[in-house]
């Protein structure tokens, strides 16, 4: 018998009709929006005066362009006013299911899609956003696209798209303590580059990412668009299973068990072939920071930054340390910082706010830092405050903003300083990502504790003491 | 709705020897919020054309009166991060028609595609030739023959052909749109979901 990889299987199963020589026209089962890349879209279904094909299978959100305080009021900058209301006003006309800004279910795309039951395993889903990948960890096909195919989704439920070569990453072994799910995809990112899975998509397996939680695996997959690949994506198992047992509904599903019985067959097959094989060992993983302005110039937190270890060309590679006004050599730890960011798709869950407090409770914000506490969404904030956790943050200094993307890509009023250095958990370090000329590390939430604490690039096992956090 | 079409370009270049080119870069996230195409261009590498005074950075090569043309010439992995297609329209919208590297992001390849913005992939040696030759002789000519394939250097003579989906090449030599032709099998759509939800 054929042996199918994962991804085989639920991408030859959404294949509506195969070009000739050409790309696979592919159904799609969930489509999400937001109010940057969406507009255009909606302009071109207006100018055709051709209806959304499927409104039903499409959810909105607003979060890449609104403030994350006074929410309950309306939004000041005119622009990104104008760019929520166009969401509201598409949303209605084509009947499109809205969590919009301030709306009790409102948060960022990649964590609401999730906590709110839309995302689910053998799905195919896109969004114009890139780290649509973040959903791939439900054992979905996810993956970001253009304005130009959210118009192709909203109008037919297809995207027209060449089939992408596939990738497989085992990472094996145990953890260390302090050491995240966020370190693991940094450090395979430094190790092969930012455009090092180019062309592939990734199916990441091994007892190390069968050992995490869904939000972990989430934060995994999320930032496999940062190694240039498609997505990633990790097999359902019972931690799947389990997480959407919990959740309190799953919109279009009557009979859970019987779902399940389904998605438990959503797997490579044991000899199954891919283009790639990559294998890493879990136990040589440390706490991981970026030291440049791509993801993949990052470094395990204890070691000094290298000469050009992915041969980024000289031009390149030095042109990205003057921005960040390190050198060839230099060693981060110790290194002051200004800013500290907890949020985005990236690091914007429950689990991650648990992580952050477990380092700050009963302890004091550094004077020198400037904090950025953002929840991924509503139900993350609510989450803080019946654990108790919104106290924690409070009594140690730090103010928790209103959910929404911030300060991950600074296209509200978000902005880290120029020449400013910022420890952040999101997923970009490139220049001025952040705002211009601000100079972003990227690094877990566990280290940004560590530096909100210390002031300092710190190392954060120094806080931690059993291993409780595996995430 | 027809789109622009693509056939033979004949061009100087710009080049941007620079690896691993986002589009944070190319289009930063502060002028997103547009909710039109057009326009993008003003803003294309705005970061890197303007010093944080404003003033125009005459460093940069697109102030750089030496080089212009409808070719940009890019380092390898162009276009990488997030999937804004503002970064296409940027391009484009400058007066851009074709991006050539040694490999692009999968997500700007397709954006690209879909604009009429051709991307055309050589080997990372021949890249360095080329830049090396349009750095030393500005007025230095390439030609791109989308019906062949073929991507040339014109004081060199060295050509190269270079891939494309058939159904992409047909679309941008013929001015097709995608929604157009995927608005036409209505019907195999409609029985992809019937059969799967049975």
């Amino acid at each position: 018998m054929k042996q199918n990889t994962l991804f085989d299987k639920i991408w030859d199963s959404h294949v509506v009709r195969s070009i000739e020589n050409g790309p696979d026209v592919l159904y799609i089962d969930r489509h999400y929006i937001h109010e940057v890349t969406s507009p255009q879209a909606f302009n071109g279904l207006k100018e055709r005066d051709i209806p959304v094909f499927r409104p039903g299978n499409t959810i909105a959100t607003a979060d890449h362009n609104i403030p994350t305080r006074n929410q309950h009021l309306p939004i000041n900058d005119e622009l990104s006013r104008n760019q929520v209301e166009k969401l509201n006003e598409n949303c209605n006309k084509y009947g499109i299911e809205l969590f919009g800004y301030n709306h009790p279910k409102n948060g960022i795309v990649h964590v609401i899609g999730p906590e709110l039951g839309y995302t689910l395993p053998g799905m195919t889903i896109v969004c114009g956003d890139s780290h649509t990948s973040t959903h791939g960890a439900f054992g979905t096909i996810a993956f970001g696209i253009g304005t130009s195919e959210v118009e192709m989704v909203l109008a037919t439920q297809c995207i027209i798209q060449p089939k992408p070569k596939k990738m497989r990453i085992t990472v094996n072994g145990n953890l260390g303590i302090g050491v995240t799910s966020k370190d693991i995809i940094m450090y395979i990112i430094s190790e092969i580059s930012t455009g090092g899975a180019t062309g592939h998509f990734v199916e990441f397996s091994g007892s190390a990412i069968r050992s995490l939680s869904m939000e972990a695996r989430m934060t995994l997959c999320n930032m496999s668009i940062e190694m240039g690949a498609r997505g990633g994506i990790i097999a359902p198992d019972d931690t799947t299973f389990n997480y959407l047992k919990q959740l309190p509904a799953i919109p279009g599903i009557d009979d859970l068990g019987s779902a399940v019985k389904e998605w438990e067959k959503l797997r490579s097959d044991p000899d199954a072939s891919f283009d790639r094989e990559l294998e890493f060992d879990a136990s040589l993983i440390k706490p991981m920071i970026t030291y440049g302005t791509n993801p993949g110039m990052g470094i395990a937190i204890d070691s000094a930054i290298p000469e050009d270890k992915n041969n980024e060309g000289s031009s390149s590679f030095l042109k990205s340390l003057n921005y960040m006004g390190f050198k060839p050599g230099m060693k981060l730890l110790g290194q002051p910082v200004d800013y500290v960011f907890i949020g985005s798709c990236t690091n914007g869950r429950i689990e991650d706010f648990r992580a952050f407090a477990r380092i700050i409770r009963g302890r004091k914000k550094a004077g020198n830092i400037t904090a950025l506490i953002v929840p991924g969404s509503k139900k993350v904030e609510a989450q803080m405050i019946s654990e108790g956790l919104m106290e924690i943050y409070k009594n140690a200094g730090f103010e928790v903003r209103q959910p929404g993307c911030s300060s991950c890509l600074a296209m509200n009023e978000d902005k880290i300083p120029a020449g400013k250095y910022a420890v952040s958990t999101s997923n970009r370090n490139f220049e001025g990502r952040q705002g211009p000329g601000a100079r972003t590390l990227l690094a877990s939430p566990l280290t940004a504790a560590a530096a909100a604490i210390t002031g300092r690039i710190t190392d954060p096992r120094e806080f931690i003491t059993d291993d409780i956090n595996k995430k | 709705m027809p789109k622009v079409k693509f056939d033979i370009l004949e061009s100087t270049c710009v080049p941007l020897p620079l690896q691993n080119i986002d589009t944070d870069q190319i289009i930063p996230a502060r002028f997103l919020s547009a909710t039109s195409r057009e326009g993008f261009g003003e803003n294309l590498f705005r970061d890197w054309r303007y010093k944080k005074t404003g003033e125009i950075n005459k460093e940069f090569v697109l102030n750089n009166p030496k080089y212009n043309g409808k070719v940009l010439v890019a380092g390898k992995n162009f276009g990488c991060g997030s999937s804004r297609e503002h970064a296409v329209w940027a391009i484009a919208d400058y007066g851009f028609r074709a991006v050539v590297s040694s490999f692009f992001a999968d997500i700007f390849m397709n954006n690209a595609l879909n604009n009429g913005l051709l991307p055309i992939v050589i080997s990372e040696d021949l890249l360095t030739n080329l830049q090396n030759i349009i750095l030393k002789d500005p007025s230095a000519k390439v030609k791109i023959d989308l019906d062949k394939q073929t991507f040339t250097i014109i004081p060199t003579g060295d050509y190269v052909r270079f891939s494309i989906n058939s159904y992409k090449k047909e679309c941008l030599l013929k001015g097709l749109d995608d929604i157009d032709f995927l608005l036409s099998m209505k019907e195999l759509i409609t029985a992809y979901e019937t059969k799967k939800t049975r």
